[in-house]
């Protein structure tokens, strides 16, 4: 007979289920990407799933000789979001580099799963930006079953449009010929349904805020993550966005172009909510939601880089811990 | 539908045995006694190797004011008093009876027949009760009377009946209300008529739909001169907490250290109401409990009625034995019931159930790092954070353990149920919390 | 240029000495100087067997006592006490080195396990749950807390047998194992010259016979063991019996008569061949 102590019965979840719930919802987006970036998107995809998945074997069993945890599918989850979040004209030996950083910098040298302060994944792209920035901005454009790689045609992001246009310095009180190139230029950015359906240049996932959306429900329907995360993160760089908007039109974007476009969508359904490094108590994951949606219309506004969302989520990382700390669940006692 | 606040989980109910009448378990030759079937002291035994004893015969007097009395179970001699070894390897005093015929004490009524009218006075009542070795029937054995006699600063409105069997797998509760549905109402207004207070609020299991019914239907024969609801309750585990159950049922909180008396609601589980009943109606004190043995793979699995002290492997032959490829043999349900050797220890009133697991659910899972996930925090109906309490206690944070409120922690086990990283949370807390407990008690 | 930089450096450095000193001079904590003193002749393992917080707090106790009695490091034992003493000017008392013995054979092929444990490898937290894997209640869990707990790295798991072995020369009798132990089984005896030690090796009150169904080494309480002591050093209580110390000489002669072997001799020279026919004859 076994003995053990109190539950003896056990609610069948686990990491592994998790992780692979978390894969299931990427499928629709990386089905778009397949779509729009043809090989290219295969080939840094697969390069880099396989090489996340290797080298974490190599790490647990060569250098930490530990029992590998590849079956948990999180490495395999890793190397799905890296390489949603690249270009998919990058050259594979960077992909390849990225999830180096990602497994080994971001997740083993903090004791794997769990103990990782950073988002591995975005700690691998942000590697990737740094190093690499002009390999790692230019996008090549969608072209529906492209056979290019290396070679794809490249072309602007929407959101690279509206960091131009918002560096115009233009408002009501300037002179009508610049009024009249901004308008122009805002009506470049593509329209409302190539931004859902995914017709965009981009990094590979985030192109298809549809199929990340169809995602999304499908994560909080099974529980897999709660609304809190992404709601209050889309809710904040929407109040924020518009009155930036309502402030000078001009050349701020609305807040719904900001919604549909670069990584935000990808970032606060997937990235934000990673177990690992978001709070633990839901008014937690608000503060947290909040900060990341603050500090990525910022960047986005009036930072360098035309998009934050990134950067957002790793500073909210580092700051995770701190809100674990001061935001406590209330004690049924003290209700 | 209404249910409690805070967290809670939903593990799988498989109330296999909800329609099985109850069966009564054989005489045996020989029962054991236990004399510490309660939360306090243990009994003091009033007889010695040699008596002639009758079925429902004191042979045990309460030890302290928070006690309770034991009654023979049987007819016959008493063997010896000593001590025996439990399924957990633990000595609890005994008396130890050989069982000669079946012949009852007088003045107990056997006979099935409803006596609905109570004569006796509250405190007749109370006497009644602390006589026969009445405890709380939902696991926890306080002693009765002691909650029927809440201290002077409590004012009590309400009595609930916990009627939840939150548990999965159990269903002894279930049918003691569908087949002694008026008994349990009649008990329901003794306790009224103890506590000298009209309202009462029954809280049933959504689970349970025939017994909700069966027990409005009864509701307007005894309702003329007091209060007494029946309110169903969304499914959900630990909805049988007593701080659970008040708070579902009355919205009130109990605070942390206070007594659930001090919101002015006495809970009493439904098997105790039933065992009230007893008493001041037939004079007969508690001499059986009912259980339910269960399992995925047993054969004729259902409920029963047995002697206390009897074996629980009588009850265990009944439904067909031990099915092959048992690994995990349960006295209580599988969320706080505790894991046994053997059947080989005897039925007392702490008894609610055997469960059977086979291999394939009895080993808990491969523990990894904790992922963060905050899953635990989602089921913690205390409010806690389990994650961090099993952290603290591993290291034997004492300090740290009492300032995030370990002592509220109620043992129920949803941390350890949900995590998905299978670490045994409650495993360590249990071993903090009763660390911080007796340092606060040294205090 | 350079020289610039060179001097505001300099001045730096300066102000920062100088407000470093008068600061250190300003927060001075006032202290007896012999705590260090006494501080520097402790083992400094913290271990708490004296009984203190930790060697810090044991030197502020010797220095604030009005004499030694009762104050023993045991694991510097005498020599230390008397090197404090000196300090002090006080004069410290004899004390005996101890050593812990584990007072549970554990040896799983004598006692039948009747089953197995699925949670934390903890002997406390198994405590909790039930009495152990073993027939026996009072057996030793062999999850190791007194391993965890000893600070001299003196106990280890044999990984044959499962057993806990002492080293008796890393053993410094601090106690620590016996507080860590859910059941209560380390006993802390006096250490002999080259570690010998005769003792009970069981913890087991229940009557001979089912202590014997438990286990076969568990002492029985046959009281042959006291008959044969010359020195009235063999008591039995609740079923177990006891070797005193104090007044054990080391014959062992009880070893000998003992019929389940519950009284263990240890480093020892090898007995003579004709031992083993007596021990047959004792236990038949």
């Amino acid at each position: 007979m076994i003995i053990s102590n109190s539950p003896h019965t056990h609610s069948g979840n686990s990491i592994q289920k998790n992780m692979r719930r978390v894969i299931y919802a990427l499928i629709p987006a990386y089905l778009v990407a397949l779509y729009f970036f043809g090989l290219g998107a295969l080939i840094v995809s697969l390069t880099c799933m396989v090489s996340c998945v290797v080298f974490e074997y190599v790490i647990q069993k060569f250098m930490l000789k530990r029992e590998p945890t590849i079956c948990d599918c999180s490495a395999l989850l890793t190397g799905l979001l890296l390489s949603f979040n690249l270009p998919s004209n990058l050259p594979w030996w960077m992909a390849v580099l990225g999830a180096a950083f990602a497994i080994g910098i971001g997740k083993m040298v903090f004791g794997g799963l769990g103990n990782n302060p950073f988002n591995p994944a975005l700690t691998g792209r942000v590697f990737l930006l740094i190093s690499f920035p002009a390999a790692m901005t230019t996008w090549p454009r969608p072209i529906p079953l492209s056979m290019h790689y290396l070679d794809a045609e490249t072309g602007a992001t929407p959101l690279a449009y509206i960091k131009e246009i918002a560096q115009l310095k233009v408002d009501a009180t300037s002179s009508a010929t610049a009024i009249k190139e901004a308008t122009q230029a805002i009506g470049q950015v593509p329209d409302y349904l190539q931004l859902l359906i995914g017709n965009i240049g981009g990094s590979m996932g985030e192109i298809c805020a549809l199929a990340l959306l169809i995602g999304g429900i499908y994560l909080i329907c099974t529980k897999t993550i709660t609304w809190h995360i992404p709601v209050s993160i889309l809710a904040t760089v929407a109040i924020f966005t518009w009155i930036l908007h309502a402030h000078n039109p001009l050349i701020m974007a609305d807040p719904l172009t900001h919604i549909l476009t670069g990584g935000l969508l990808l970032g606060s359904i997937f990235m934000a909510t990673d177990y690992a490094t978001s709070p633990m108590t839901h008014w937690g994951q608000i503060i947290y939601g909040v900060g990341i949606g603050l500090i990525t219309v910022i960047i986005r506004v009036w930072g360098n880089y035309p998009e934050g969302m990134s950067f957002a989520i790793l500073i909210m990382n580092g700051v995770t811990p701190l809100i674990n700390n001061y935001i406590k669940p209330k004690p049924f006692s003290k209700l | 539908m209404i249910t409690f606040k805070v967290g809670g989980v939903h593990p799988h109910d498989n109330k296999i045995t909800a329609s099985v009448p109850f069966k009564k378990v054989a005489v045996p030759t020989e029962v054991t006694i236990p004399l510490d079937q309660h939360i306090g002291a243990p009994a003091k035994p009033i007889v010695a190797a040699g008596d002639k004893v009758k079925v429902g015969q004191m042979i045990g007097e309460p030890g302290g004011f928070v006690s309770a009395a034991v009654h023979s179970s049987v007819s016959g001699t008493v063997k010896k008093v000593d001590k025996f070894r439990d399924a957990w390897g633990t000595y609890h005093p005994c008396v130890i009876i050989t069982v000669e015929g079946d012949e009852w004490l007088e003045g107990i009524d056997t006979t099935d027949t409803l006596i609905t009218e109570c004569t006796a006075e509250p405190k007749e009542i109370i006497d009644k009760i602390s006589k026969s070795g009445i405890v709380g029937l939902g696991g926890a054995c306080f002693p009765t009377q002691v909650k029927l006699m809440p201290p002077k600063d409590c004012t009590i409105d309400t009595l609930a009946v916990n009627a939840v069997e939150c548990e999965p797998y159990l269903t002894h509760n279930h049918r003691l209300m569908l087949e002694k549905g008026d008994e349990v109402m009649v008990g329901v207004q003794i306790l009224l008529k103890a506590l000298g207070i009209k309202k009462a609020i029954i809280g049933v299991e959504n689970n349970k739909k025939d017994a909700i019914e069966y027990l409005k239907s009864l509701l307007p024969k005894y309702t003329k001169d007091c209060d007494i609801k029946v309110v169903p309750l969304k499914m959900k585990y630990p909805q049988g907490g007593e701080k659970q159950l008040i708070q579902a049922l009355t919205g009130r909180i109990v605070r942390s250290g206070a007594l659930p008396a001090s919101t002015g609601v006495v809970v009493q589980n439904v098997a105790t109401v039933f065992a009230v009943y007893e008493a001041v109606q037939k004079n007969k004190p508690i001499v059986e409990i009912s259980l339910t043995v269960t399992g995925k793979k047993v054969k004729e699995p259902g409920n029963f009625i047995m002697r206390i002290g009897t074996p629980l492997s009588a009850a265990v032959e009944m439904v067909g034995g031990i099915p092959d490829g048992t690994e995990k043999l349960i006295c209580g349900g599988p969320m706080m019931g505790k894991a046994m050797i053997s059947t080989d220890t005897p039925a007392n009133k702490r008894t609610s159930a055997v469960v059977m697991i086979d291999e394939s659910e009895a080993k808990r899972g491969k523990e990894s790092n904790c992922a963060r996930c905050g899953k635990c925090i989602d089921a913690c109906p205390m409010g806690l954070e389990p994650y961090l309490l099993g952290t603290l206690s591993q290291r034997n944070m004492f300090d740290e353990l009492e300032k995030h409120y370990v002592y509220d922690c109620i043992e129920c086990g949803c941390c350890t149920f949900t995590c998905p990283c299978n670490r045994p949370l409650l495993d360590y807390i249990h071993q903090g919390k009763a660390n911080v407990m007796m340092i606060m008690k040294n205090r | 240029m350079v020289l610039t930089s060179i001097i505001v450096l300099a001045v730096i450095g300066l102000v920062s000495a100088v407000l470093l000193y008068v600061l250190l001079q300003k927060f001075k904590v006032e202290e007896d100087p012999r705590i260090d003193q006494v501080q520097s002749c402790l083992p400094g393992a913290n271990c708490g067997g004296c009984g203190s917080a930790g060697c810090r707090n044991f030197a502020e106790r010797c220095v604030k006592a009005d004499s030694l009695d009762g104050l023993l490091c045991p694991v510097g034992g005498t020599e230390t006490m008397k090197n404090i003493g000196a300090i002090l000017g006080m004069t410290a008392a004899e004390s005996t080195p101890m050593v812990a013995v584990i007072k549970c054979q554990t040896i799983c092929n004598n006692r039948p396990t009747t089953n197995k444990y699925d949670g934390v490898r903890s002997c406390k937290i198994s405590q909790a749950v039930y009495s152990g894997e073993s027939t026996c209640p009072y057996s030793c869990l062999g999850f190791g807390d007194c391993v965890e707990a000893c600070q001299f790295g003196a106990l280890s798991i044999d990984a044959e047998t499962g057993s806990i072995k002492v080293d008796g020369d890393k053993c410094t009798g601090c106690g620590s194992c016996v507080k860590s132990c859910p059941k209560h089984i380390i006993e802390l005896r006096k250490k002999w010259p080259k570690n010998r030690q005769i003792y009970v090796k069981c913890s087991n009150t229940d009557k001979g016979a089912i202590a014997r169904k438990d286990c076969e080494n568990a002492c029985i309480g046959c009281s042959k063991c006291v008959k044969e002591c010359q020195f009235e050093a063999i008591t039995i209580t609740d079923n177990l019996a006891h070797i005193d110390t104090t007044k054990c000489r080391l014959c062992r002669k009880c070893a000998s008569v003992c019929p389940t072997g519950a009284i263990v001799v240890e480093n020892f020279p090898v007995i003579k061949p004709k031992e083993p026919d007596k021990k047959e004859e004792a236990g038949a």
